[in-house]
């Protein structure tokens, strides 16, 4: 057992969870006022829309598509009788597909952010850590599938599909076994994830508890009373 | 019949004299702060013109309000709940800063600190935003001042729709204009409220106040684009919406509202409105436009009517809500005399800040013998604001209220004059108007004199609505967002700012 892997893939998952739960639900309930999606589109609107959508459409099918790969059992997949290999091609083409997307327009997004005057100005460190953030793990993501064309056989994601079993079942000491030998692309993507869930509380990600799927189940009007 | 009160306001167009006192003091009170340098609460607008934000009247352009949609149902311009939510990742019928205008201070340091020149020292303008300089301040607040830019530019003014011949009304000797001042309307059928996706905006039971909740608010701005009179402000700092608060803890104590304590020209009045909530999506949803103001009409009660008195208090409507709602100068204006108009009515959100058009000058046409009299009343389409402009502006087109608000406001000046000058009582003019003497010496004493304890009738929140105050005791009192907690101002773990804090961009100066 390599220490610096128990560390990472084994202790430090861990740790990032409690400080992701936590720490969104300790912010929810003391700094309301904090839980935003700090939109800047009023202070320029130049292709903001098509950056945007890009982004937010391609980084959610990207984490619909990690949790098909990483949560949702095998078990599934060869169920409806889909092979490692197979599975193995659908992530790449989908996940190539929308990483393509989310790419075109972070890239723009990180533009806008950097070399806007205005947004520029009305950004906090940490909104331009965590769209850098953000950025290079989607660019170590991608680089993720040009080393899987070198393994098509599926067994790679096996092992990291192994990887986060055990590990939501609690047992990291096994886990840890089946980081051991794959790429460093795959570990660092592997980390620089994790490191997003230890600051997503602590960032403008937060908003993201927040769809508003409640929208529609409520009526038009709202009225308060004030006793 | 589910009767509620709310507090409404009118304001006396023909009494503006657009000196922006309501603007300052409201901004001085409510918007002195970073994120909302742009935004007013209370604006005051020369028209015709295209406004603030430019061109807010265009829903073809920024789909406000609400629509009748194919089913006959009520919707927002908008769209239904999920387009609105597909649209959350960036909004398409955002303004802009620049709709608004992009916030700007003067480095007026430099006049103490400029060292000896040719020249006089000049303090140029900087951006609020990005700290830049600017060269050009290219908008303003109030660009349009007493018509300021071209004609050509303020033609695009909606309410020039269907008016005839617009174009004349570029030339010196023909133009024309009066002023507008706007805030929130606190609608009865608010779209801001239906399109917050969060569900962070809603109006008070108790009095009609319409309110963002600060702590849920998320930013999703639809309620910037829901509202057709662009009254929600976006704070570009906080990142969560602002609007004007009526001024609540002033309505809820009994005083006036910022604007109309200091409304140097006596124009605005507050008073409480009754009127039948079941009915609100029918009103609302009235099929021709030009029906909505006599559709919200229809919404507001009798105060002295006993069976809504009796319905009021089973609602729980307090003792001295019901006196002040028999006295309500609003309710007069709106409902008796019917001199105060909603503006804009087609936007379908029926709106609770209404206006008594201006009458314009003829008189000197009329002596000089250049106008046509209509009996007693001259015509009123020698009035130098065309008809047309002011009904598309206060009721969706139709001419016919704001002609009897304008001969009423003209009849109560001939009857006045008569009486005061020529010391005769001439019945005939009131007549015409559908007017009694009693009625008409009302209106004087409101309109024209304008008192005080006459404008404002507010009663004060009964005791169950108002908060219990020992508790408050100590507190922190009124506050943005969070608050001011325990006293702590240390950093914030989740990167919110020190509250209070005013962050100054530094000015540095080069050569």
């Amino acid at each position: 057992m390599n220490f610096t892997d128990m560390l990472l893939f084994g202790i430090y998952p861990y740790i990032a969870s409690v400080i992701f739960f936590v720490g969104s639900a300790l912010r929810y309930d003391r700094e309301q006022f904090t839980w935003k999606a700090q939109s800047s589109q009023i202070l320029d609107k130049t292709y903001f829309r098509t950056a945007s959508v890009l982004f937010h459409v391609g980084i959610i099918m990207i984490f619909l598509g990690h949790f098909a790969g990483l949560v949702m059992p095998y078990e599934v997949w060869s169920f409806l009788g889909i092979t490692l290999a197979q599975k193995q091609l659908i992530a790449m083409g989908v996940g190539g597909f929308f990483g393509a997307i989310c790419f075109i327009g972070l890239t723009m997004l990180v533009w806008r952010r950097l070399f806007n005057p205005r947004v520029r100005a009305s950004s906090s460190v940490m909104d331009t850590l965590i769209l850098l953030l953000i950025y290079w793990q989607l660019i170590l993501g991608i680089m993720t599938i040009f080393v899987s064309t070198g393994h098509m056989d599926g067994y790679v994601m096996q092992d990291l599909m192994s990887w986060s079993r055990y590990l939501l079942t609690f047992r990291p000491a096994e886990a840890i076994e089946f980081m051991a030998d794959i790429h460093w692309i795959y570990k660092a993507h592997v980390f620089w994830g994790i490191t997003l869930f230890v600051l997503f509380p602590f960032s403008r990600l937060v908003h993201i508890w927040s769809v508003p799927v409640k929208y529609f189940g409520r009526s038009h009007q709202i009225v308060r009373r004030r006793y | 019949m589910k009767v509620r009160a709310q507090i409404g306001m009118v304001l006396n167009l023909d009494k503006c004299i657009g000196c922006h006192t309501c603007s300052i003091t409201c901004k001085n009170v409510w918007t002195s702060r970073e994120g909302v340098e742009y935004a007013w609460f209370n604006n005051v607008e020369t028209k015709p013109g295209v406004g603030f934000p430019k061109e807010w009247e265009n829903q073809e352009k920024w789909n406000g309000g609400w629509v009748r949609n194919s089913k006959g149902k009520l919707q927002l311009k908008m769209g239904g709940k999920l387009r609105i939510l597909a649209n959350i990742f960036a909004n398409p019928d955002l303004p802009a800063i620049d709709d608004y205008y992009e916030p700007f201070d003067f480095d007026y340091q430099h006049l103490h600190t400029a060292g000896d020149s040719k020249h006089q020292p000049v303090a140029r303008p900087r951006s609020l935003i990005s700290g830049q300089r600017m060269e050009k301040i290219e908008w303003g607040p109030n660009w349009e001042e007493i018509l300021g830019t071209e004609f050509a530019k303020r033609k695009v003014d909606k309410n020039f729709d269907e008016v005839v011949q617009k174009d004349i009304y570029g030339q010196f000797e023909k133009t024309f204009m009066m002023y507008l001042p706007r805030l929130c309307e606190h609608c009865l059928n608010p779209a801001c409220v239906a399109a917050c996706p969060s569900g962070a905006i809603y109006k008070r039971e108790e009095d009609g106040i319409v309110l963002i909740d600060q702590d849920k608010c998320r930013g999703w701005r639809m309620c910037v684009s829901g509202c057709p009179y662009k009254k929600i402000y976006y704070n570009w700092k906080t990142g969560k919406s602002e609007k004007c608060t009526f001024c609540f803890p002033r309505i809820e104590a009994g005083q006036p509202t910022t604007c109309s304590e200091t409304c140097v020209g006596r124009i605005r009045y507050l008073g409480v409105l009754l009127y039948d909530a079941d009915k609100i999506e029918a009103a609302a949803n009235t099929p021709n436009e030009k029906d909505l103001y006599q559709a919200q009409l229809d919404l507001f009660l009798d105060p002295f009517d006993p069976e809504v008195i009796k319905a009021a208090q089973k609602e729980g409507i307090p003792e001295n809500w019901l006196k002040a709602a028999q006295r309500s100068p609003v309710y007069m204006m709106a409902m008796e005399w019917k001199v105060a108009l909603p503006l804009h009515p087609e936007y379908r959100t029926l709106p609770m800040v209404w206006y008594v058009p201006p009458l314009s000058p003829i008189q000197t046409a009329v002596e000089a013998g250049h106008v046509g009299m209509n009996g007693e009343i001259p015509d009123l389409k020698s009035l130098r604001i065309p008809l047309r402009y002011l009904a598309n502006m206060l009721t969706a087109g139709d001419e016919a209220p704001v002609v009897r608000a304008l001969e009423r406001m003209i009849a109560m000046r001939a009857y006045k004059r008569s009486q005061n000058v020529d010391g005769v009582e001439d019945f005939e003019v009131l007549k015409q108007v559908g007017l009694t003497p009693n009625q008409v010496e009302e209106m004087y004493r409101y309109m024209a004199l304008a008192n005080y304890e006459d404008r404002f009738v507010i009663p004060t929140s009964a005791r169950a609505y108002a908060e219990n105050a020992y508790d408050l005791k100590g507190d922190c009192g009124f506050s943005f967002g969070n608050g001011c907690g325990n006293g702590e101002s240390g950093l914030n773990l989740f990167g919110g700012d020190k509250k209070g804090v005013r962050k100054v961009i530094p000015v540095v100066m080069k050569d």
